[in-house]
């Protein structure tokens, strides 16, 4: 089922792909093949390759359970917000709240995700910063 | 003799000492990278790309540092193989097989030098083997005009994604959906914008770094995240005692043999594109067994076992970079990501490479056999070190390496709207995973979907539209028939391969054939 599903987004996407490939504007510029052809015939491989998904589909993959998948929803939710707040609250803060999220959510103890959390920010602060000389983002603090 | 010189050319260029100790740190990095379970060469490569660049270090010793950094993960994916009986990385999945019987057996510390030392002849032999043919290809290659590229980049795509999956639709779905995502951005040839439905950031294009990274390094996170608490974690006991780490000089010449042909079996798979180090050493084990019949005691702790897969699928990783260098076709996923360095430093692999950037490509080549050699020298003694660093658990790994990654692309960008992307790419990664998608063929299609728009347009421009001239000489149309050949039989051929690799512990796909 997994598979015919999958299957069907593909083919709407090659639908989609057909109909922005018409937006895109001529130049005067021109080649014999122009800008549209090669568009449309990996539109065209993705629409058969949804076909083919669909009438010989894979063995059904092993899905998460319900409480999993809002785990790993809350995972790229900690993802999201970690990039928006990396330039409001700088690097170390951020990445210490994410990284102890993630400690905890892979099994660690709440003491060890908090423990995690700062050593690996700090860790990487001092190394990529200090040691390699890269760029982090800066919060208020200036860290 | 020109060979000659220009490899001596090429020590000169390594053997600095910042380049040595590039080489160093690669090394180390790359074994521990290997060593860890579920982060194979492609993730680890992946996760330093965006950091060696964002370091600003120059075309030469960038790549010496990640090449170090290839080889190192292919040499220590058999640490966790023999002590843990989790590989560490797809090809080191057959050195399960008889290197976790030897270790439990007590022969832990024999079974790791042995594959150190296999892996050393394989990768040392393999190297030799890219010096000679390499420039081979180049020739060849100089031949090329742009529909033989066209037909060169279908057999890339077409071969790579019929080994790296068993379905072939799926693999075609996934070039599709990279070839796609290599029109987003300005057209190169008419310079009108594609794909980009008015968004400023899609006018330059989707950078593949943030492709690779979100597919490989974040997806892996969220694998894990998944899968913690599934699996059966009781069933691998550590090996905690090493034994003895010099192997008896009679278990040597027992298996010089079994490292001979593991070399020659993955050098050949290593340089056909796609093929990549896991059939390596695939068939390195299989033949091995064949070859040695009843006498052996495979499955049970022969050091032939641990000895032809671990030649091989190091060998298999240097065959792989003669394609890359001399064509611009990379011959599995690491070598991909590789390619993916290159061109993010302005750098196009290829015929053109050799005369162009000598000192690149030979400075490269010599760093190989450095690499190779301090890769001997850290595996064998240190190899307690390492499986010491083995005990570090996935909960500390698993957030340091998404939180480089993020670091990698921020650094490189500045843009949050990146790290969103990358975000995105690594739940599309995740759903790849599920669904067996193989995702190499993506990154293959963001990197060279450019160029082969490219040299299609071309060709075609110069036949004034006469379609005809894709399949007009005897070069093009080789590799349309090798194209429809690799697409084509791998369908059968996996009826028979894919039941045996199935048989093999715990190892989630990370999908990439390498």
């Amino acid at each position: 089922m997994s598979d015919r599903i999958f299957g069907s987004a593909t083919i709407v996407l090659s639908l989609l792909m057909v109909w922005a490939t018409g937006l895109i504007e001529e130049s005067f510029i021109q080649d014999p093949l122009g800008p549209k052809a090669f568009p449309l015939v990996i539109a065209g491989i993705m629409g058969l390759s949804g076909l083919v998904m669909i009438f010989k589909p894979d063995a059904e993959p092993h899905w998460p359970g319900l409480v999993k998948l809002a785990e790993l929803v809350a995972t790229v939710g900690v993802f999201v917000a970690y990039a928006q707040s990396l330039p409001i609250a700088g690097f170390v803060l951020s990445t210490a709240v994410a990284t102890a999220f993630l400690v905890w959510r892979l099994g660690g103890t709440t003491r060890q995700s908090l423990i995690g959390g700062v050593v690996i920010a700090v860790g990487i602060y001092a190394v990529f910063q200090h040691v390699l000389g890269l760029n982090l983002a800066k919060g208020p603090w200036g860290f | 003799m020109d060979t000659f010189n220009s490899l001596a050319n090429g020590f000169a260029i390594a053997l600095t000492w910042q380049n040595l100790f590039l080489a160093l740190i690669g090394c180390f990095l790359g074994t521990l990278i290997g060593a860890l379970p579920g982060l194979g060469p492609s993730n680890g490569v992946a996760i330093l790309i965006p950091v060696v660049f964002s370091l600003g270090l120059p075309a030469t010793p960038a790549l010496i540092l990640l090449t170090s950094v290839y080889y190192g993960a292919m040499y220590g994916g058999r640490i966790s193989s023999i002590l843990l009986n989790i590989p560490g990385d797809e090809p080191a999945l057959m050195t399960t097989l008889d290197g976790y019987p030897m270790a439990r057996a007590g022969q832990a510390g024999e079974a790791l030098a042995i594959s150190g030392i296999a892996s050393f002849v394989g990768a040392f032999f393999a190297t030799w083997g890219l010096v000679f043919l390499a420039p081979q290809l180049v020739d060849l290659a100089l031949l090329f005009g742009p529909a033989e590229y066209f037909a060169m980049f279908t057999l890339a795509f077409a071969t790579l994604g019929g080994v790296t999956s068993a379905n072939q639709a799926k693999a075609a779905f996934a070039a599709a959906i990279g070839l796609a995502l290599a029109f987003v951005g300005v057209d190169g040839q008419t310079g009108v914008p594609r794909f980009s439905f008015g968004n400023v950031h899609f006018y330059d294009g989707i950078d593949f770094l943030i492709a690779i990274v979100g597919m490989f390094a974040l997806s892996e996170v969220l694998v894990f995240i998944e899968e913690r608490g599934q699996k059966n974690s009781t069933s691998t006991q550590p090996v905690t005692s090493i034994g003895r780490s010099i192997p008896p000089w009679s278990m040597l010449k027992q298996t010089s043999g079994s490292m001979a042909r593991g070399t020659v079996l993955g050098f050949i798979a290593g340089v056909l594109p796609g093929a990549g180090a896991s059939l390596g050493s695939f068939l390195a084990y299989t033949v091995e067994k064949k070859v040695v019949g009843k006498n052996g005691k495979f499955g049970q702790g022969d050091p032939r076992g641990v000895a032809a897969p671990e030649a091989g699928n190091n060998a298999a990783a240097g065959g792989a970079l003669v394609p890359m260098l001399a064509l611009g076709v990379p011959g599995s996923g690491t070598t991909a990501v590789l390619l993916a360095m290159l061109l993010s430093l302005n750098i196009t692999p290829g015929p053109l490479l050799f005369t162009n950037n000598p000192d690149v490509v030979w400075g490269l080549i010599a760093a190989l056999f450095i690499a190779n050699i301090m890769l001997l020298l850290l595996n064998v003694p240190m190899v307690g070190l390492f499986a010491r660093i083995l005990r570090i658990p996935p909960y500390y790994l698993m957030p340091a390496v998404a939180m480089i990654s993020f670091i990698g692309i921020y650094a490189l960008t500045n843009s949050t709207f990146d790290l969103m992307l990358m975000i995105a790419f690594g739940v599309f990664g995740w759903l790849m995973r599920k669904l067996n998608i193989p995702m190499v063929p993506v990154i293959l299609g963001i990197l060279l979907g450019e160029l082969m728009e490219k040299n299609l347009r071309r060709a075609l421009t110069i036949s004034d539209g006469d379609m005809s001239i894709l399949y007009g000489s005897p070069l093009a149309v080789t590799f349309l028939a090798m194209a429809i050949a690799g697409f084509v039989l791998p369908i059968f051929i996996a009826k028979f391969v894919t039941p045996k690799r199935m048989v093999i512990p715990e190892s989630h796909n990370d999908g990439t054939s390498d």
